[in-house]
């Protein structure tokens, strides 16, 4: 025989289960996002498994920013298997029909390449035919853009190909990637050479595929020194892997983050619910407890309760995740290297339900807790009612702190690392808090402080957020978390697209031409005086990477495994000379040598970055040994200045004086400034038909690129948001639901003294708006405050406010607001005064 | 005979503000076993503080309460719960009925706290007895209020109590329907040999009962024994039983 608890709890529910469903339906969204997001994640795991050896394309590769040396070449000689040449590099893709030009990412290859999946293009079969003549294949986005179609022609460099088709997948890509710099597709044997001169940057590579039994990773071990001396990088399957899982795990992971806070406003809404249900069931527990049911046992059947509502909560939300977990690929499609199909993980669904179940009890049992404390002698004394209060009791703290222990431990589980999963639960405190503090200044605002003049109709409307039992603030908390969320990110998008217009606004630079020869600085500069566009600057660049530090090399710290050397030791900088400072530049110690004869010095002095003196872990006096493009210099710091990265400058790390690196290889970059968008075609198309090498860059097309990566990001955000914000909207239904008795008897005492209907429901009216504003205002007051320290802080940029935009998410949520209660509150108002008599609440 | 209910020295006092608001101030009686008792006194004499710490249903500041051979001020909330589920039955003046429950579900409550595997079937004799039959299944809200009060009954005798506490359980009912739940009340009382206290404003129903207490600012004022006065219809009644 089943205990009895076990029976009331089930006799209990009668009449309630309905509304119970409704609580409980509030954390079902937050379990449908883990379920999706895990399920999601554990497809892509194993996708990224299965299709392994598609992501590299081959089974090894080597990768160098400059032509393979010698002894490199016989290495690759010696690996034998089947090998593919590519080399990639940036240049202006000139489309003839439009005149047009545009930077672009070109890979000319070899036949062969990739070894392990397709280049996947329209038509299908271009993707192996444009190796055959000279012929391209081009990113769909860039063929749109310019109106460009199979067949037509482009150029690049000084040979001009034919449009065999339009990319659409290729290895090691996914589309985002490609939104930073469209790719275009070239045969190797059809490169033009002079886009490949000294100086310039580009990326030669090599694929590798093996007989079956050869072990790529152990290849690379045994070559590792050598590779690393000549600074060439490689990968295996098992590396590219590797990298996908890390950065995609943690993509899903954020998400799965983002999911956690829709289940933890939904775990609220379930406690608030519960904790009016408990309210309405103290009679009843009294009643028990006078005929002698014992504490725990009392407690029983209401925990039981809540179990069964996180048990269907979990069930539904499970189904809910999955279906759509369907959806995801679409959201997220544009990060993805490979396609995802749909199965289902059992797994995610164990972790989604069961943290939803775990979360949702441990919540719910903060309200259930006044249960164990309610008097038998309520039963017999009803003016005892209004004295229950939940106390603050050891149990209610240990709850709490099993509370605080399970969300931390759920983000330490699923973050990175332990650092960011605190940071994460603690900014989770600081937001909850924050919101909840912004919410309660303004309910209680609002309560104080309603004007006595306005109708009273619309004072009663405002009264209405105050009824006993009123779930003002866990809705505002939960509307206005999906409010945040959306509002920040529309405020940093904004803030740094502003920032990017103003840095080229005045007379400040808007077009770079780079990739310039020496000897045709002068002809790029003639074009731009014939087209009456100014030179605000021409600056020569040298390749270079640092080979020692005070005496002890690059290699020799290398070797030292203790060591872990940042990217700032190994990367390839670009360095200039001048004889001062920019307007960009500050010097904050030494002095900066504008000229020196390198006959008679020992160490040539150069003026270094502040943030990268730091992170080299040098100052004033220090040397260092530059390998700059196969010559040794040694060089002394004689100063350290600070750099306004933000401007359209060339800014640099290193500044060399005048009188040393004029003879070595190099490039200049000359800035300039066009008024719109055709003249700044016009100038590039220009030159680039006269010099093919160059390239070019305008702030429109940074911010275009930036505008259209940031607009995906946001869409994700706003994807995520919208679990927390139909959670709110859940808990709004529950809350009416729960008040619904109340509000029939306020409607059938205001009909009985004579209001009509039509007031009866505008009271109505103020009563959802001012809910769905207060709500959204409280997420946009606390957005304007974590924008404007993103932007100060994080972005240093200034803080911009969209205005309208945000107007526009509050009347959104007023609406959607006002359209829920509206629904939930359908025929409370038209019960005849006789039935609520008769009613039991 | 021995006690079911002592009562010695009881006390009750509640601070409020600075001061101390004493309910009820050395209280001592004896109730036998098949005693009827009524408690009185005006509003705010201490009746239903009484009648509750009698019950084990809140503590007292000071004295004692046995109650069938326990002590409750020796007990733990959960043990005194036990004693009142073994020998308590109550009846409610606004009937407290569990709402989400039916009538014969609400009567079998205190016999399932117990455990009682036979407790639907007395629910069932009980219900018939108090002329509920065809109503078993209905809810709380779709019953008259002496209809309520007669399931009431019911459930305060479903696990035969030694007894019974009834705070004015006709005080919700207009005269006719509580002179019939009174009828039952000791009826039910006297074929179960309950011990019977009441709080009543009722001087009818007063008048039925044995002993009566009166309260004053929290004391005894008058302990009367009385004769009991017996219902001619209650003659019948059981005559017919």
């Amino acid at each position: 025989m089943a205990p009895w608890y076990l029976k009331f709890a089930w006799r209990d529910s009668r009449g309630s289960r309905r509304r119970m469903l409704l609580y409980m339906s509030s954390m079902v969204l937050g379990v449908a996002a883990l379920v999706s997001i895990n399920s999601f994640g554990d497809n892509l795991r194993n996708a990224i498994d299965r299709e392994a050896e598609t992501l590299l394309g081959a089974d090894l590769s080597f990768e160098s920013s400059r032509p393979f040396p010698e002894e490199i070449e016989s290495v690759i000689d010696s690996l034998g298997g089947l090998q593919s040449r590519r080399i990639s590099f940036s240049s202006m893709t000139y489309f003839k029909r439009t005149d047009d030009v545009r930077l672009s990412t070109v890979r000319a290859q070899e036949q062969g390449f990739p070894y392990y999946g397709a280049i996947e293009t329209d038509p299908p079969e271009a993707a192996t035919t444009f190796l055959t003549g000279k012929n391209a294949l081009v990113d769909g986005t860039l063929m749109s853009q310019f109106d460009a179609a199979v067949g037509d022609s482009i150029r690049i460099g000084t040979i001009s190909y034919r449009i065999a088709g339009k990319l659409i997948q290729t290895p090691r890509e996914t589309a985002a990637i490609m939104l930073f710099s469209p790719r275009v597709y070239i045969p190797l044997a059809h490169l033009d050479e002079s886009l490949l001169q000294a100086g310039s940057r580009a990326d030669y590579e090599v694929y590798f595929r093996f007989p079956e039994g050869r072990d790529a990773d152990a290849i690379v071990e045994n070559l590792l020194p050598r590779l690393r001396e000549a600074q060439v990088r490689t990968d295996t399957v098992e590396e590219e892997k590797e990298g996908w899982d890390r950065s995609l795990t943690n993509l899903y992971r954020f998400l799965s983050l983002v999911g956690f806070m829709s289940l933890l406003l939904g775990s609220l809404g379930v406690a608030s619910s519960v904790h009016v249900y408990v309210r309405q069931r103290i009679r009843t527990v009294a009643i028990l407890r006078c005929f002698g049911s014992r504490t725990w046992s009392t407690f029983s059947v209401y925990l039981i309760q809540a179990i069964g509502m996180g048990l269907i909560g979990a069930v539904f939300g499970s189904l809910l995740g999955l279906a759509i977990q369907a959806s995801l690929p679409l959201v997220l499609g544009d990060f993805l290297p490979v396609s995802v199909d749909f199965s289902l993980s059992w797994s995610a669904v164990w972790l989604g339900s069961g943290i939803g179940l775990g979360v949702t009890v441990l919540f719910a049992l903060l309200p259930l807790l006044v249960v164990k404390d309610v008097s038998p002698l309520l039963a017999l004394r009803a003016d005892l009612e209004a004295d229950i209060r939940g106390q603050k009791s050891r149990l209610w703290w240990l709850v709490t702190i099993a509370i605080g222990l399970s969300v931390s431990v759920f983000a330490i589980i699923q973050s990175p690392t332990l650092k960011i999963g605190l940071g994460y639960s603690l900014s989770l405190l600081v937001v909850f808090g924050a919101l909840a503090v912004v919410a309660k200044t303004m309910i209680r605002l609002l309560k104080n402080h309603t004007p006595t003049k306005l109708s009273y109709v619309t004072r009663q409307g405002i009264a209405n957020l105050f009824r006993p039992h009123n779930q003002t603030l866990i809705m505002t908390l939960a509307l206005g978390m999906g409010t945040f969320l959306i509002a920040t990110i529309l405020l940093s998008q904004n803030s740094l697209l502003k920032q990017m217009s103003l840095v080229a606004e005045g007379d400040r630079p808007n077009l770079v031409f780079f990739d310039i020869q020496s000897n045709q600085a002068d002809g790029v500069e003639e074009e731009l005086e014939r087209k009456n566009l100014p030179v605000l600057a021409r600056v020569p660049i040298v390749s270079m990477r640092i080979s020692g530090i005070n005496g002890t090399t690059i290699s020799s710290m290398r070797a030292d495994t203790t060591r872990k050397l940042s990217w700032a030791y190994r990367r390839e900088y670009r360095s200039s000379y001048r004889e001062g400072l920019t307007d960009s530049e500050v010097l904050i110690a030494g002095v900066m040598e504008p000229r020196v004869n390198p006959d008679t010095v020992d160490l040539i002095p150069v003026s270094i970055e502040e943030g990268i003196a730091g992170m080299l872990d040098v100052s004033l006096g220090d040397t260092v040994s530059f390998d700059i493009q196969g010559i040794e210099m040694d060089t002394r710091i004689s100063s350290i200045r600070t750099v306004d990265w933000h401007r359209i400058q060339t800014n640099f790390y290193f500044i060399f004086p005048v009188g040393v690196l004029e003879e070595a290889p190099q490039f200049n970059v000359v800035l300039t400034r066009t008024e719109t968008e055709s003249e700044s075609a016009a100038v590039q198309s220009a030159i680039v038909r006269r010099y093919a090498n160059v390239s070019a860059i305008d702030i429109s097309l940074v911010m275009n690129v930036f505008d259209a990566i940031f607009s995906r990001i946001a869409f994700i955000v706003r994807f995520m948001s919208l679990f927390t914000i139909i959670t709110g909207l859940i808990v709004l239904s529950g809350a009416v639901l729960i008040s619904r008795f109340q509000r029939i008897e306020e409607s059938v005492l205001l009909k009985t003294i004579g209001a009509s209907r039509s007031q009866v429901l505008r009271i109505m009216f103020v009563e959802y708006i001012a809910l769905g504003t207060l709500a959204a205002a409280a997420g946009i007051i606390l957005a304007l405050g974590g924008g404007w320290a993103l932007s100060t802080f994080v972005f240093e940029i200034d803080f911009v406010v969209p205005t309208l935009q945000l107007i526009g998410l509050v009347v959104f949520e007023v609406l959607m607001t006002l359209t829920i209660g509206l629904l939930n509150s359908r025929g409370v108002y038209a019960k005849k005064p006789l039935e609520v008599l008769r009613a039991e609440v | 005979m021995s006690a079911v209910l002592s009562v010695s020295h009881l006390s009750k006092t509640f601070p409020s503000g600075d001061k101390i608001i004493t309910v009820l101030s050395d209280i001592s009686f004896d109730l036998d076993e098949g005693d009827t008792c009524t408690i009185v006194g005006p509003s705010g004499s201490g009746k239903t503080t009484l009648l509750g710490l009698s019950a084990g249903l809140d503590d007292p500041s000071a004295g004692t309460v046995v109650l069938c051979g326990h002590n409750l001020g020796n007990l733990s909330e959960d043990e005194r719960s036990s004693v009142r589920n073994k020998h308590v039955g109550f009846v409610f003046q606004t009937f407290r009925l569990i709402p989400t429950l039916t009538a014969l579900e609400n009567v079998m409550v205190p016999g399932e706290l117990r455990g009682n595997k036979e407790v639907r079937q007395i629910a069932l004799d009980l219900l018939d007895r108090v002329g509920l039959s065809d109503r078993t299944h209905h809810y709380p809200a779709q019953l008259s209020g002496g209809e309520q009060q007669r399931v009431g009954l019911a459930r305060a005798f479903v696990n035969r109590p030694s007894i019974l506490f009834a705070d004015e359980p006709t005080g919700n009912l207009d005269a006719e329907t509580g002179d019939a739940v009174i009828e039952l009340l000791f009826d039910l009382n006297r074929t179960s040999g309950t011990t019977l206290v009441l709080v009543t404003h009722d001087m009818e129903l007063t008048a039925r009962t044995g002993r009566i207490l009166g309260l004053k600012g929290g004391k005894i004022i008058s302990d009367t024994a009385l004769e009991p006065l017996v219902n001619p219809l209650q003659e019948i009644s059981s005559g017919l039983g």
